[in-house]
């Protein structure tokens, strides 16, 4: 198993590092506009936010896979995990200023020693939605965690689940030998306690993502395309399929690098960029919360270490709606990956 | 702008500056290649792979390139991509192939 950036003490684990190369090449000599450029060209800079619908809490950096393309950087070897102090913190925000969404990612977040307590708590307040984004091996990767899918089941929390490919060559490629079987398996779980079967309501989601140096095609047909292989060959079922852009950022932007499709990548993400999928990017809807409890535009914006622009507004003790309604959110060039062609967001396509 | 190729990847992105020269037609032709991919009785991933396979037929760097990446955007596998590229050399090979039947015709006609 690979290491983690960090533990390589890798150049990209600073984040200054990372931001040098999505600041320089084409961008440095002009030949590609920035994306601020590009917002300025169509009204929308500085970019403001709309109404904050989702929460989105990342645990702690901490997971039991090393995926190549990660963008938090996660595995084993990572201890950064949020206290139970700050997730009080944070439930107790969600429900006063009555938060639609609290949407759950790591690392696998369910390696949070208080992570269950966290889904009780929030359930137990009265948010009205809570995502978890599971890796779906953690469910079989020890045995306290085999009875996770009964978990989200009592607790009615809705489950996003990263599925590169509905085979296993691709999937273990980009996560780690193994990954699919176990992945296959973890679903079949799920649907066993009543997942993505309508009479209960409970949710499923796929999320894509590409496995290399491309972007993603078009999300309704890849929904069927997986809909009907996993049907057919593992009598799996689930409810939408997300089409997510690989960020260049972090491992990902390490394998651009490293490859030689650093420059073509940022060239095709520029060339896509959608005006009609800046409406829906997810940073005017959504505030990312880290391990120490700041906050942060997007979980993207969270691995930069890009802090909110929300004066007085930096950190769950301090949280002030007014102040981040207010706030200019903040973008650099990794953002053209949310808004390239139909546009990415972690509820999939936005335009 | 002195190229030591015949082939350069750069000019595949200047395809659609083709109709600088003759707008007329170069929108016709982009207008119908358009049409040609979107999907139809055949899907849109049925079709990028038979682009595919002609890529190899003809022998289009530049096609080759681009349906290669359209084909992974499509979420094809290399199984089902190296199969189409078979589909094309197959009929490369038997069109090849099959003129052995004029060769046979002709050689049983003049030989004793």
């Amino acid at each position: 198993m690979i290491k983690s950036l960090k533990a390589r003490e890798h150049h990209f684990s600073a984040t200054e590092k990372q931001l040098h190369v999505l600041n320089g090449g084409a961008f440095e000599e002009g030949t590609l506009n920035s994306f601020q450029t590009h917002l300025q060209e169509i009204n929308q800079w500085p970019l403001k936010p709309n109404d904050l619908e989702v929460f989105q809490v990342n645990v702690g950096y901490m997971c039991n896979q090393v995926c190549k393309h990660c963008h938090v950087d996660a595995g084993p070897d990572r201890k950064e995990i949020m206290t139970k102090a700050t997730m009080q913190e944070c439930i107790e925000v969600i429900a006063s200023n009555n938060i639609h969404t609290l949407d759950l990612t790591g690392g696998a977040p369910e390696m949070n020693p208080n992570f269950r307590w966290f889904v009780e708590s929030a359930v137990a307040a009265g948010v009205k939605e809570v995502i978890v984004r599971s890796n779906l091996t953690i469910i079989l990767a020890n045995p306290k965690y085999h009875d996770l899918p009964e978990f989200f089941a009592k607790n009615r929390v809705r489950v996003a689940s990263s599925l590169p490919y509905y085979q296993r060559g691709k999937t273990d490629r980009q996560r780690g030998d193994g990954v699919f079987d176990k992945s296959i398996k973890a679903l079949q779980m799920l649907n066993k306690v009543g997942y993505a079967n309508p009479e209960t309501g409970l949710f499923l989601d796929l999320v894509y993502n590409p496995s290399g140096a491309f972007l993603p095609g078009d999300q309704d047909q890849l929904q069927m395309e997986f809909k009907s292989a996993l049907k057919e060959d593992f009598d799996i079922e689930f409810n939408n399929l997300f089409a997510i852009t690989n960020l260049p950022i972090s491992r990902f932007l390490d394998y651009l690098v490293a490859s030689e499709n650093y420059e073509d990548y940022m060239e095709k993400l520029v060339g896509a960029f959608n005006p009609l999928a800046v409406d829906g990017l997810m940073c005017k809807n959504t505030v990312s919360i880290d391990w120490k409890g700041y906050m942060y535009d997007c979980d993207f914006n969270q691995m930069l270490e890009m802090k909110t622009a929300g004066e007085g507004s930096q950190h769950i003790s301090e949280f002030n709606l007014e102040a981040l309604k207010k706030r200019n959110i903040l973008v650099n060039n990794h953002c053209f990956g949310c808004a390239a062609g139909a546009g990415s967001s972690c509820q999939g396509t936005v335009a | 702008m002195s190229s030591k190729s015949y082939y350069d990847p750069e000019d595949l992105k200047n395809f659609g500056k083709i109709t600088e020269w003759n707008k007329n037609l170069g929108d016709k032709f982009f207008d119908w290649y358009g049409d040609v991919f979107k999907p139809g009785a055949l899907t849109a991933r049925e079709k990028s792979l038979i682009a595919l396979a002609v890529s190899h037929a003809v022998q289009c760097p530049y096609c080759i390139d681009a349906y290669t990446v359209d084909t992974l955007e499509k979420g094809c596998n290399e199984e089902e991509m190296m199969e189409a590229v078979h589909v094309a050399s197959a009929i490369r090979g038997g069109a090849t192939l099959v003129h052995g039947t004029q060769m046979m015709k002709k050689a049983k006609k003049l030989s004793m």
